[in-house]
């Protein structure tokens, strides 16, 4: 053969096998800017640092290198759509949006396209049902896991007994706040206490009026699906109305640095939920400052290591990663696509072994998930805002939610999605 | 007394209380527009932008450290000091009188007899860009304001109010925050100074004369864009002001920008025009959104407050239109 048609031919192979082996695609619908920046910031920071840190440390997944596109959605779900449909072309294999808004929109849309959607601890509750949510999940808890752990929290301190006990809860008085209310309600026939619900609107800048009635109602408990200003206002006139901060409990996302600190000195025993260990005293951190931190390739300025939304991005990403590799596995591609990272998330098991070979031992709450649970087992845990420290601190293990409660819900609800949006329910064996 | 009156009047009080407030916001909206017929769309903004510089100065933070660390390698975050409050006010002021001039400078000198719509959308695009700028600045995370105000409830009002209530009934005192008394102290400090500047200082006759009539002003030599450049100063101040009040609640963020939602139904009820109508606007509106929450609110679902100041302003303005202390507008065709 022609020494050029060689050379030709060795190029086209090599460019070919460049195009199978292509990036692999994680989309990152972040908000870096708007009323919820401040928030969105570090989150997308640390699922940015991980994928790099992949990247750096171990030449990718299964030697695959992964690229994240970022899409700025502004907490806006019809910019978060708008992510969505112009990054679906570049063979994306997950989206993680952060949003309950843009989750509800993209739920029939993802189905439709065959990606996967991964909705940590937010958006459609009932989407743990994968008989009928094919391509979404939301492992390893969702919002009536974190209203049953709250309440559970509640029993454990009163000895099991809550029945004269009054439960206010404040929240944002949008799709994500009033998630939980059906939750509670049913919590609060089960175990005899009295529920008052408290909306607050967006942005939640002003909360006088609400503050002033539980000042003047004085709940035992206050419990808080905040987000944004919302937390630091409220957080700030509890310490001002004199509320004892250890029975105030806030969900996940109203339990970040940003929202403890601006009240200063007497937020100290403030309580959050949170499915993942808090502090940077893992060794996965040390790999981070080493490949991505020092080396000058962190998505941020680096100061946001080891606070909560940090480390929730950086799960949010290792939770992606563990799954495209189960589904490099299964299929026995490393190029996998967007039906194969589904199977991957479906057949996901993070266990003990694995979480330490990650760095990350303790770091989140073993589980699995299946055909039939894309939830996981709703694990949760209690953590406490100790101002003198400048720090959370874990006060519980990672605990169940009760399902006898939850299940029946997530069933009901799941299934009149199925019957108005004629989704033919899958068979799980 | 009977602890429902007492509950009552709490709400009555703290409603004024955050009346004033909205006021503080209003105030900055009705100063630009009575001088340049300007609606100041960045007047959120610039709260925000002149708390982010309070605190940054404050801090000894960098400015644009972020990017000079990309753009160079460096690791530059802070000079290394903390300022006491009231020199990062008055750095934060000489920034803001700076701000002003620039405004007028690359922005209202080139608009000179446009019509207000235009003026407008350039308040838009103002607002926008001092967005990206502060937080290319002084960076977008919340930021602790700390200029020494007092906070929390007042126990002695608490103390002293008690014993007010029925003997046996659950009563706790009257609640007022300290921050908002602080608040209601400037802002009347705030309005006196304002009123003596406009009456009794040459300047001050200007602004009136070019809120007046600006070709009438013009005629005598006053220089209208110096006048832009001092009203846009006092806008900034009372700006700084509004950002300090509120970004002590809530800490400094980008959300203090939307602290002028809360103004439109104060500037509504009030006048566009009116300081006097500011207050009182403020005033009713907080009044009637807390009273509004506190007995119907629990009725219909709560969080009445967003959309019962916009009902509230609107009834006022199907009886007056040009707000309860604004001018009246006749037009001749």
């Amino acid at each position: 053969m022609n020494p050029l048609k060689i050379v030709g031919v060795a190029l086209i192979a090599t460019l070919a096998s460049t195009a199978a082996m292509a990036d692999l695609v994680f989309p990152s619908l972040s908000y870096r800017t708007g009323a919820y920046g401040a928030n969105g910031i570090p989150f997308a920071d640390g699922y940015a640092d991980y994928f790099t840190l992949v990247n750096e440390r171990d030449g990718g997944i299964g030697g695959v290198a992964a690229k994240v596109i970022e899409c700025e959605t502004g907490y806006n779900t019809q910019k978060g759509v708008e992510c969505y449909e112009s990054t679906k072309g570049e063979s994306p294999l997950i989206y993680q949006p952060l949003s309950t808004g843009i989750t509800y929109q993209l739920i029939p849309k993802v189905t439709a396209d065959g990606i996967p959607m991964h909705t940590m601890g937010y958006g459609r509750t009932s989407a743990k049902n994968g008989q009928v949510f094919s391509n979404v999940f939301n492992y390893p808890a969702n919002y009536w896991d974190g209203a049953s752990h709250a309440i559970n929290h509640i029993l454990g301190e009163n000895g099991g007994d809550i029945k004269d006990k009054n439960v206010a809860l404040v929240y944002h008085n949008s799709a994500y706040g009033k998630e939980p209310i059906r939750t509670l309600t049913e919590l609060s026939a089960k175990h005899g206490f009295k529920l008052t619900e408290v909306p607050v609107d967006h942005p939640g800048q002003e909360q006088k009026s609400q503050w002033l009635q539980i000042r003047r109602t004085r709940p035992d408990y206050v419990l808080m699906w905040g987000w944004g200003v919302m937390n630091q206002v409220a957080i700030q006139e509890a310490v001002n109305i004199g509320y004892p901060m250890e029975n105030f409990i806030g969900i996940w996302w109203s339990g970040s640095e940003n929202d403890v600190i601006p009240a200063g000195p007497k937020a100290n025993g403030y309580k959050a939920l949170t499915f993942h260990a808090v502090g940077s005293d893992f060794p996965v951190f040390d790999d981070i400052k080493k490949h991505v931190v020092d080396a000058g390739k962190a998505a941020g300025a680096g100061d946001q290591v080891g606070t909560v939304l940090y480390n929730r991005g950086m799960y949010a990403a290792m939770l992606a990663v563990e799954a495209a590799k189960t589904a490099q596995e299964i299929h026995g591609t490393k190029d996998i696509n967007a039906g194969q990272m589904r199977d991957g998330m479906e057949a996901l098991v993070m266990d003990a072994a694995k979480m330490e070979s990650l760095g990350m031992a303790g770091f989140g709450p073993e589980f699995t998930v299946d055909c039939k649970n894309h939830g996981g087992p709703g694990l949760g845990a209690m953590q406490q805002w100790d101002a003198g420290a400048g720090e959370w601190k874990l006060i519980s293990d990672f605990e169940a939610s009760d399902m006898d409660i939850i299940q029946p819900l997530i069933d009901e609800d799941s299934n009149a999605f199925a019957e108005e949006s004629k989704i033919e329910v899958r068979e799980c064996a | 007394m009977s602890p429902e009156i007492l509950y009552t009047a709490e709400v009555i009080l703290n409603g004024l209380m955050a009346g004033v407030m909205y006021a503080l916001v209003a105030l900055g909206f009705v100063l630009i527009f009575k001088a340049s017929g300007i609606f100041n769309y960045a007047q959120g903004v610039m709260a925000l932008f002149a708390a982010m510089t309070l605190v940054g100065i404050q801090n000894g933070q960098v400015p644009f450290s972020h990017l000079i660390n990309a753009v160079f390698g460096t690791q530059l975050h802070h000079f290394g000091w903390h300022l006491p409050a009231i020199v990062a006010i008055l750095l934060t002021v000489v920034v803001m009188i700076i701000f002003a001039i620039l405004v007028e400078r690359l922005v209202l000198k080139h608009l000179v007899n446009q019509e207000p719509i235009i003026l407008f959308m350039a308040t838009i695009g103002l607002a926008y860009f001092m967005e990206g700028f502060g937080d290319l600045m002084w960076g977008s995370e919340i930021k602790v304001l700390d200029v020494g105000l007092p906070k929390g409830a007042s126990l002695a009002l608490e103390e002293y109010t008690v014993g007010w209530a029925t003997e046996g009934s659950q009563y706790y005192g009257m609640y007022v925050d300290k921050l908002d008394m602080v608040a209601a102290l400037v802002a009347i400090a705030l309005v006196i100074t304002l009123s003596l500047f406009s009456q009794y200082t040459k300047t001050g006759r200007a602004l009136r004369a070019v809120a007046d009539d600006h070709q009438a002003a013009l005629s005598v030599g006053i220089s209208l864009r110096k006048i832009w450049v001092i009203t846009w100063c006092i806008a900034g101040v009372v700006a700084m002001v509004a950002g300090v009040m509120w970004g002590s609640k809530s800490g400094v963020q980008f959300s203090l920008s939307l602290i002028a939602l809360k103004a439109l139904p104060v500037l509504i009820l009030g006048g566009f025009t009116s300081i006097p109508g500011a207050i009182i606007g403020g005033l009713i509106i907080g009044v009637g959104e807390k009273l509004f929450e506190y007995s119907i609110g629990p009725m219909i679902g709560g969080a009445t407050e967003n959309w019962f100041a916009y009902v509230l302003a609107l009834f006022f303005l199907v009886f007056r239109p040009q707000g309860l202390f604004g001018d009246k507008i006749i037009e001749r065709v």
